[in-house]
């Protein structure tokens, strides 16, 4: 006997409606994936999803949460997009975080006396400088030491969390803060100015909307851009037309990095206000899904970190409300991306059925 | 009489909107060399694939020695004795020939050995069965997957294009092969588009046009031309009438130039020296393999010569030694590359975006930004001089033909108005009518005062285009002929001369 | 026990989930597939491991457990990368994710609790010679994961399988039209990684280190895709490759031994930072990956 299977067929062209139609359906089947999970564990998925989807969206406070979540997310998502688009895989956004993180504390841990109008844009600027450069150093190993880009900057994120460990263990530890692992909580100047009255929504979010902006136009209208994309889809192309493979990469890394330390230094200077060990909670890697997810288009992305920060959110409620254990956010993110790749494959691909004829033999 | 070998009744197969083949009848006698004639796209491929299992048909009826057949797999092809040499072998090229072998054929690998050296012998097929695949020429790569196929016992030796790889001397030992083969009692499907060769050897040909079958003849009754009009439906174009040769500058000289690339598998380059002068056309004949693509890859920028004082390439009188792709076509220097997919154009954009890969600087791109008015005109003026067949400028690279999206790429390297032009592989798989086109835009071009380096493995397009011709050899370039004073057999006695004779 | 003899006993088994781990990924990577998902497939094994052999469950039903684990998550990324052709980093990424965001939910009732380990097995006479004797006293899965060693050595260099796996990874075109189901041979790759990395995962957690955390796994499978480039993608040299690194892990205990007073952090990166030194040195030698590299690696097989 044979089993019939539809054969995938690429397009002519790609699917625009698809296009679109992709991260909805992704949602779809991640929500029906994680549906008979919960059925499994005895969690009930009504009140999982209820908390995850909905209960964001029910109270201002919760709403406001969204957004202050949605800056990094986007910041760094709308960075590695970019990369991606060229095909240079750093996945290594949480390591380039923290650095970003570290080096913007530098200032209010070094000069906690300090003051002025002056402190935290030097410390956003130094977060982003620091993030820039932990990323310079997977740049230099992919460009000139031909290593592999995923491996490298993986690694130095561990690095980077192993550092952040060394620091508020050891010389950047609070010594008023009945030894607990974090540094001295930072003083006013040292903090962004915040965006709605009595939120912790600050105006890092207005960055991270405007360099939003920024990417599209770089992305959809500038030269530099289009040789991204090509070196991406085309490397051998992209040699042909003497567009440097090594400029691409340093420049993919670089604006990933600088994006990511941004993030990381809004994050100190912002809502937590001191370095802990908690900075992040998988920002790096979530932002590769959020990337994805919004199809790695700056509009998109504007979208998918939304959502992707109101799931953080619901998943902090659904542990409360719904018992759902903190890793299943984790679970819904992973089985999201899956879903979201295995739909995307119809932007260019269609099936074919095998027709009856075929079926029919004298 | 006896039922055919093999015979195909009705048989069709389309993907998509495309009819490859359409109602197509053939029947193949034992003992015979019979040819499958035809151009580029007429659907020759497709037909070999269905006979040999690797794709089944969507109708009609498949039929070996008066059964019907149902192919699943090329596997099963095999075991009923059909064998097939495919035009880009199917051979591994870090695996040794013997374990090439043993891949299709059962059998440990020193009785393997053995048997390989033994049926070379009998068929003047002799290669070493313990060598590396990517240590052996083209034509060694050719014999050994003649040898596997022959391991099988076939009753039916399909080849698909088998002398588009080789030189003129190669082709004759090729054909005392294929000769001795059919004596023996095997049948063989010819498959290719060079009449002159088809009938030297066939005792029938199956025409193709378009996926359907336009004439059975016996090929030895007919002229060339002939067989060409039935293959291409209508009279072939003449070639345009070149201008004396005239000696203008120089425009790309190439001067004592030693490469070895990365690459372990590839050829290094001994001693390259070649100039072309303004108004003319120079050849580059050769086996491919021999030095062509990292040749290509210098003379575009997309490779560069290590640091070195005596080598250098030079472009209009300037030193690009050490300029990239970009640097040097604003010398007035444009490539049009061997791969058109992947590398002379982006296979998911569209052709206006492929536009601005080369074509940037033709105003284009203006502080910083994509002027997609002027990039979409350009398109268009290159879809509309080149007559390229597309619904319009925003269909993807990768949805044309690979002739179509041939005739773009050329367009848009001539609409840079070069002063020297490289064009490698010309006419690889595009149909007669465009190649026909394409070389008389060249001419054309050469009249006009531009300086063109041609490289082509087809030595009947190089002696129609060229005013001088070289050959690469292993790396090496042979001393220059002009066309009119030299015939294809010297060059191709150049092309097969063995190893370091400089 | 002076530090030597500490090393020399416990190399093999801090070795043995990377080897494991690294030997699955170098069949899939043979056959040309990248799956990037064994950090997550190794915290799924482990998990799943843990929690049958704390229930009761028996060291072999673990593994059984943790292997079916890692084979089910493998074939979801074969469904998704090799069956609708997506991007196979991105793919890997997400099998990543998922697999250890399984793992820690799974896990979470579990965090911090013990089991036992295995028994050690030790070879008579050569465990009884001073110094190098240590080397000889394994438990059994060390002991497999040696023959798992020899065998894939011996099947990449003398059987038709490996032959296959090889060809498929170079020229899968070349493959198919000879008449080889590319495919489903590159699923069955896939499906060994998997199983590696379940297994890997399950040692690390009820044998190596009995003992349940979230992120246990830490880096290893990262460690264990780049061990496979260090390898060149050979056996043996993955298997050096694995015992390096299994002596890195003992570092911290080593310095603990000899008293230097060098940050716990610092050593815990240890193995990170050597993964990118040897990374660079290895890959800045062109010419080496691209003769033993595998020419189809990542790629997405369109028939």
């Amino acid at each position: 006997m044979t089993l019939i299977l539809p054969r995938l067929v690429a397009r002519e062209r790609a699917s625009l409606s698809m296009m679109i139609i992709a991260p909805f359906a992704a949602l779809a089947l991640a929500a029906f994936a994680n549906f008979t999970l919960y059925l499994t564990l005895d969690v009930d998925p009504s009140a999982v999803f209820y908390a995850l989807l909905i209960e964001p969206f029910t109270s201002w406070y919760a709403f406001s949460e969204v957004l202050l979540k949605t800056g990094p997310l986007l910041l760094i998502a709308q960075g590695l997009a970019i990369g991606f688009r060229a095909k240079v895989f750093n996945i290594g956004a949480e390591g380039q975080f923290i650095l970003g993180a570290i080096c913007a504390s530098a200032i209010p841990v070094y000069a906690p006396q300090a003051s002025g109008i002056w402190i935290w844009p030097s410390m956003l600027l130094l977060g982003a400088l620091g993030g820039g450069a932990w990323a310079a150093i997977t740049s230099f190993w992919r460009v000139r030491l031909n290593a592999n880009e995923i491996l490298v900057s993986l690694m130095l994120s561990l690095v980077a969390v192993q550092l952040l460990n060394y620091l508020l263990l050891g010389p950047w530890k609070d010594p008023m803060g009945f030894n607990f692992p974090q540094s001295v909580m930072f003083q006013y100047d040292a903090m962004v100015p915040t965006l709605l009255p009595g939120t912790r929504v600050n105006i890092s979010l207005l960055f991270a909307v405007g360099l939003s902006l920024a990417a599209w136009v770089f992305m959809q209208r500038s030269f530099i851009g289009f040789k991204l994309q090509v070196g991406g889809l085309a490397p051998r192309a992209a040699a042909y037309a003497g567009f440097s493979q090594g400029g691409a990469i340093w420049m993919s890394l670089l604006i990933g990095g600088c994006a990511a330390g941004f993030a990381g230094a809004a994050e100190v200077a912002g809502p937590i206000g001191q370095l802990q060990r908690s900075i992040s909670t998988g920002y790096g890697y979530a932002a590769i899904i959020v990337a994805y997810l919004g199809g790695l288009h700056p509009i998109g992305i504007l979208l998918s970190s939304f959502f992707m920060a109101a799931l953080y959110i619901g998943g902090d409620t659904a542990m409360v409300s719904a018992d759902l254990p903190i890793a299943g956010v984790r679970v819904f993110q992973g089985s999201l991306l899956l879903s979201y790749l295995i739909l995307a494959t119809f932007v260019r691909h269609r099936l074919d059925w095998p027709r009856p004829s075929a079926e029919i033999k004298p | 009489m006896t039922a055919p070998l093999l015979s195909l009744r009705d048989v069709s197969k389309s993907y998509g909107q495309v009819h490859a083949n359409r109602g197509v009848n053939l029947d193949v006698a034992s003992h015979s060399i019979h040819a499958i004639l035809g151009e580029n796209g007429a659907g020759k491929s497709t037909l070999m694939k269905l006979i040999y299992g690797v794709e089944k048909p969507d109708s009609g009826q498949i039929m070996w020695q008066g059964k019907q057949l149902h192919l699943n797999a090329p596997g099963d092809a095999r075991q009923l004795g059909i064998g097939m040499v495919f035009q880009h072998f199917s051979l591994f090229e870090t695996l040794t020939v013997v374990e090439n072998v043993s891949l299709v054929v059962p059998g440990d690998k020193k009785d393997l050995a053995q048997r390989i050296t033994v049926l070379g012998a009998e068929f003047g097929l002799d290669v070493d069965p313990m060598a590396h695949v990517h240590t052996l020429s083209v034509g060694e790569r050719q014999r050994v997957e003649i040898i596997r196929c022959l391991l099988t016992n076939p009753k039916l030796l399909i080849l698909d294009e088998p002398t588009s790889v080789l030189p003129p001397q190669s082709v004759n030992r090729l054909f005392e092969t294929l000769r001795k083969l059919a004596a023996d009692g095997v049948s063989i499907l010819f498959i290719s588009h060079k009449l002159e060769e088809i009938r030297a050897i066939c005792d029938h040909a199956t025409i193709l046009r378009a996926g359907q079958v336009v004439g059975n003849v016996d090929p030895r009754l007919h002229d060339a031309s002939a067989l060409a009009t039935m293959m291409i439906g209508h009279d072939v174009p003449a070639p345009l009438a070149a201008k004396p040769i005239s000696t203008g500058n120089k425009h790309l000289e190439l001067i004592a130039v030693d490469h070895i690339h990365d690459d372990p598998f590839s050829v290094p380059l001994k001693q390259i020296n070649l100039q072309v002068r303004a108004g003319e056309i120079l050849g580059i004949a050769g086996v491919s393999g021999n030095g062509q693509s990292e040749l290509a890859a210098l003379i575009s920028g997309e490779a560069r010569l290590h640091g070195s004082e005596k080598q250098r390439i030079m472009m209009m009188s300037r030193d690009v030694t050490h300029l990239n792709p970009a640097a040097r076509r604003h010398l007035g220097f444009a490539f049009v590359p061997e791969d058109r997919l992947g590398q002379g154009a982006v296979p998911e954009m569209s052709l206006t975006k492929n536009s601005l890969l080369t074509a940037h600087s033709k105003g284009l791109v203006r502080h910083g930004l994509i002027r997609m008015r002027q990039a979409t005109a350009f398109a268009k003026a290159c879809i509309a001089t080149q007559d390229v067949r597309t619904p319009d400028e925003h269909a993807e690279a990768g949805a044309l033909s690979g002739g179509n999206l041939q005739k773009f790429i050329i367009g848009r390297e001539m609409m840079l108005a070069p002063k020297l032009l490289f064009v490698n592989q010309p006419t690889w798989g595009v149909d007669i009518g465009a190649a026909t086109a394409i070389r008389q835009q060249l001419i054309a071009l050469r009249n006009d005062g531009c300086a063109i380096l041609v490289i082509s493995e087809e030595l009947d397009e190089l002696f129609e285009v060229s005013d001088h011709i070289q050959v690469l050899n292993h790396g090496r370039l042979s001393a220059r002929f002009k066309t009119v004073d030299t015939k294809p057999e010297e060059i191709g006695l150049h092309m097969i001369a063995t190893g370091d004779a400089a | 026990m002076n530090a030597i003899e500490f090393i020399l006993s416990g190399m093999l088994a801090a070795a043995t989930p990377f080897l494991l781990a690294a030997l699955g990924e170098l069949v899939a990577e043979r056959a040309g597939v990248l799956n990037l998902g064994v950090e997550g497939m190794m915290a799924l094994g482990a998990a799943l491991a843990f929690i049958v052999v704390y229930n009761g469950g028996g060291h072999f039903e673990g593994f059984i457990v943790a292997a079916l684990g890692g084979i089910f998550v493998s074939l979801l990324f074969a469904f998704v990368a090799l069956g609708l052709r997506a991007n196979q980093v991105a793919t890997g990424l997400a099998i990543g994710i998922l697999g250890a965001g399984l793992s820690a939910f799974f896990g979470k009732s579990y965090e911090s609790f013990t089991v036992t380990g295995l028994n050690q097995i030790q070879i008579p006479v050569l465990s009884n010679i001073p110094v190098v004797g240590g080397l000889f006293t394994q438990d059994c899965i060390v002991w497999l994961s040696l023959l798992a060693s020899a065998g894939l050595w011996y099947m990449f260099a003398y059987t038709k399988i490996g032959l296959l796996l090889r060809a498929v990874g170079e020229n899968p075109k070349a493959a198919q039209s000879i008449g080889y189901p590319v495919i489903a041979i590159r699923v069955g790759a896939v499906a060994f990684g998997g199983l590696m990395a379940g297994i890997a995962g399950a040692y690390a957690s009820t044998v190596y280190t009995p003992l349940w955390a979230d992120g246990m796994i830490a880096g290893r499978g990262w460690i264990a895709v780049a061990l496979v480039v260090f390898g060149t993608w050979m056996v043996g040299r993955v298997f050096l490759g694995a015992c390096l690194f299994g002596m890195l892990s003992l570092a911290g205990t080593v310095v603990q031994l000899t008293g230097l007073a060098i940050p716990s952090q610092l050593l815990a990166s240890l193995p990170y930072l050597v993964t990118i030194i040897v990374l660079g040195i290895i890959s800045s030698n062109r010419r080496l990956l691209k003769l033993n590299g595998i020419a189809s690696l990542g790629e997405t097989y369109e028939r």
